[in-house]
C-alpha cells in the first residue's frame, strides 16, 4: 500500500478497511503521489462533464471489454491501458463512479482479476462528493506515459464461469437483481425492442438481494450490521461458504463481490459474469420462475 | 437507405460526427445533451403523458406530438446524470424537427449505428437511442391510427 490507509471510525468495522476511502480523506490527498483517481461511470459521457481534479476516465465498455469477444482485455490491453493512465504496478488506485459506484465496483473487479493489489473505492462515489458541493473540473489530465507490466488475468479465484455454476449447486447463490428480473415478470410490451436474455427467471436456489439494499441513501455503504441482516440473517450466508454472485452482465454483481468480499469478510466469492445474460439464453441450464428459490436442481 | 436519402438535419448530424476523431465525437454528443430542451410546459406538469424508454440505463421519458399539418414534435427529458441519454435524446429532437409523419417513419431504424457512435459510446448504449426512435415512430402510428 503506497498511500495511508482512511483510519476513518466509519470503516473500521469492516474486514478490510483499506478499501474504502472517505470524500474527505480524498480531499485532503489529492495530488499525493503514488495515488491515482479513476473515475467510472454507467454514463459514459458523465466524467466529460465534470470529474473530480486530476483524475482519468475508465470505461468498463471502452476500456475494459475485449472489443470483439465476450471477454475482459488481456494482459497486454491491461499493462497499456494502465500505463497510459499513469498508474503504476505500485499505484495506489481509488474508484468512484455514479449510481452508488455501480460501475466503480465492476472496474474494482476487473482491478482484481489482474492483481493489483491497491484498488480502494471511494465510499459514496460521485453523489456523495456533488452533494458536498465538492470541486469539478472539466480540465483533462494527460499524465505521462508509464509502465505496466504485462501481468495475465486470473479469473478462477474470483470470476465464476456457467460451468463453474453448474458444478456449484448446493452451495450460496445470490441474485442481485430487481424482484421483477428475479421472478421472471416480463415487464416490456409487445413491439418493444427485445431484451437480451431468451428466458426469464433466475437460477434455482438463488437468493435474491438487489445490489443497491447495500447502499444508504447517500450512497455509501451501509452499516456492518445492516449488511449482516441482509446478507446473513436474510440470504442465509454463512462464514466459510463459498458464494457466486450474478446480475444481468455482472456489473451490479461486483458491487454485491466488493460488499460480501471486503466489508463482511468472505472468502472466495465469485462474481458469474456471464449472468442472466448468459443462463437466460444457454440451451439445456436449469431456471425457476417466481419469487422463491427454488430447489437445487438434481444433476443433468 | 443513402446518406443523400435521409433528411437534412439527420445527414448533416450524421457527416459532423463521422468527421471527427472518436474522443471528439463525444464532446460533440455532450454538446447535444447540453442542448437538449426542458420540456413544454403542459409535459413537465403532466408526467402521466410521458413514455419511458425502458431500454435506455438511465430514465428517460419522451412524448410526441403529431400535429394539424402532420409535423412531428418530439419531446424528451432525461436527468443531467444521464448526459449520453440526453444526448441521443437531444440528436433525435433536432434532427426530426419540422419533418412530417411520412418522414420520420421513413428515417431508418439503424440511423443510430450509422452515425460514427458505436465505438465511442459502445453498441450496447447505443440501443438505448436505437430504442428512442422506435418508440418515437410507434408513439407516431398509435396517433394517426387513433
Amino acid at each position: 500500500m503506497t498511500v495511508e490507509v482512511d483510519s476513518s471510525a466509519k470503516f473500521t468495522e469492516y474486514a478490510h478497511p483499506e478499501r474504502l476511502v472517505s470524500t474527505d480523506w480524498l480531499q485532503a490527498h489529492l495530488g499525493t503521489p503514488g495515488l491515482v483517481v479513476v473515475e467510472s461511470d454507467e454514463d459514459v459521457l458523465l466524467y466529460e462533464t465534470g470529474h473530480i481534479p486530476g483524475s482519468v476516465k475508465i470505461d468498463w465498455h471502452t476500456d475494459l471489454n475485449d472489443p470483439v469477444e465476450r471477454d475482459y482485455i488481456d494482459g497486454e490491453g491491461f499493462a497499456k491501458l494502465l500505463g497510459s493512465k499513469g498508474i503504476t504496478r505500485d499505484s495506489t488506485v481509488v474508484i468512484y463512479g455514479d449510481k452508488n459506484n455501480w460501475w466503480a465496483a465492476y472496474a474494482l473487479w476487473v482491478f482484481t482479476l489482474f492483481g493489483h493489489e491497491d484498488v480502494r473505492l471511494l465510499d459514496g462515489g460521485r453523489a456523495k462528493w456533488e452533494a458536498e458541493g465538492r470541486e469539478y473540473t472539466t480540465s483533462v489530465p494527460t499524465p505521462a506515459a508509464v509502465d505496466y507490466p504485462v501481468v495475465e488475468r486470473n479469473d478462477a479465484p474470483i470470476r465464476a464461469y456457467k460451468d463453474d455454476v453448474l458444478a456449484h449447486f448446493g452451495n450460496p447463490l445470490v441474485d442481485v437483481r430487481s424482484p421483477e428480473e428475479f421472478s421472471g415478470e416480463r415487464t416490456t410490451a409487445p413491439a418493444y425492442p427485445e431484451e437480451g436474455a431468451l428466458r426469464a427467471g433466475h437460477i434455482p436456489s438463488a437468493q435474491n438481494v438487489p445490489w443497491g439494499k447495500a447502499a444508504a441513501d447517500d450512497g455509501t455503504f451501509r452499516s456492518l450490521d445492516e449488511l449482516n441482516s441482509l446478507y446473513r440473517d436474510g440470504a442465509g450466508l454463512k462464514d466459510g461458504d463459498s458464494v457466486i454472485a450474478y446480475c444481468r452482465i455482472g456489473e451490479r454483481s461486483s458491487h454485491t463481490w466488493f460488499v460480501l468480499t471486503h466489508l463482511l469478510g468472505f472468502e472466495g466469492v465469485r462474481n458469474y459474469d456471464g449472468s442472466w445474460t448468459e443462463w437466460g439464453s444457454a440451451v439445456r441450464v436449469p431456471i425457476v420462475k417466481g419469487s422463491e428459490p427454488g430447489a437445487v436442481p438434481a444433476a443433468r | 437507405m443513402t446518406t443523400s436519402d435521409l433528411p437534412p438535419a439527420l445527414a448533416q448530424i450524421q457527416e459532423d460526427f463521422l468527421g471527427l476523431e472518436q474522443r471528439d465525437r463525444l464532446l460533440l454528443l455532450l454538446e447535444f445533451a447540453n442542448e437538449l430542451p426542458e420540456l413544454p410546459l403542459q409535459y413537465s406538469e403532466h408526467p402521466d403523458l410521458l413514455e419511458r424508454v425502458v431500454e435506455c440505463q438511465s430514465p428517460v421519458f419522451i412524448f410526441v406530438e403529431v400535429d394539424e399539418n402532420g409535423i412531428v414534435h418530439l419531446h424528451a427529458t432525461a436527468p443531467k446524470e444521464a448526459p449520453t441519454t440526453r444526448g441521443f435524446a437531444s440528436i433525435l429532437v433536432q434532427g426530426l424537427a419540422g419533418l412530417t409523419v411520412e418522414e420520420v417513419l421513413d428515417v431508418p431504424d439503424d440511423y443510430p449505428n450509422t452515425i460514427g457512435l458505436t465505438e465511442a459510446v459502445s453498441p450496447l448504449r447505443i440501443r438505448g437511442m436505437t430504442a428512442l426512435l422506435g418508440r418515437t415512430k410507434r408513439q407516431i402510428r398509435e396517433k394517426i391510427a387513433a
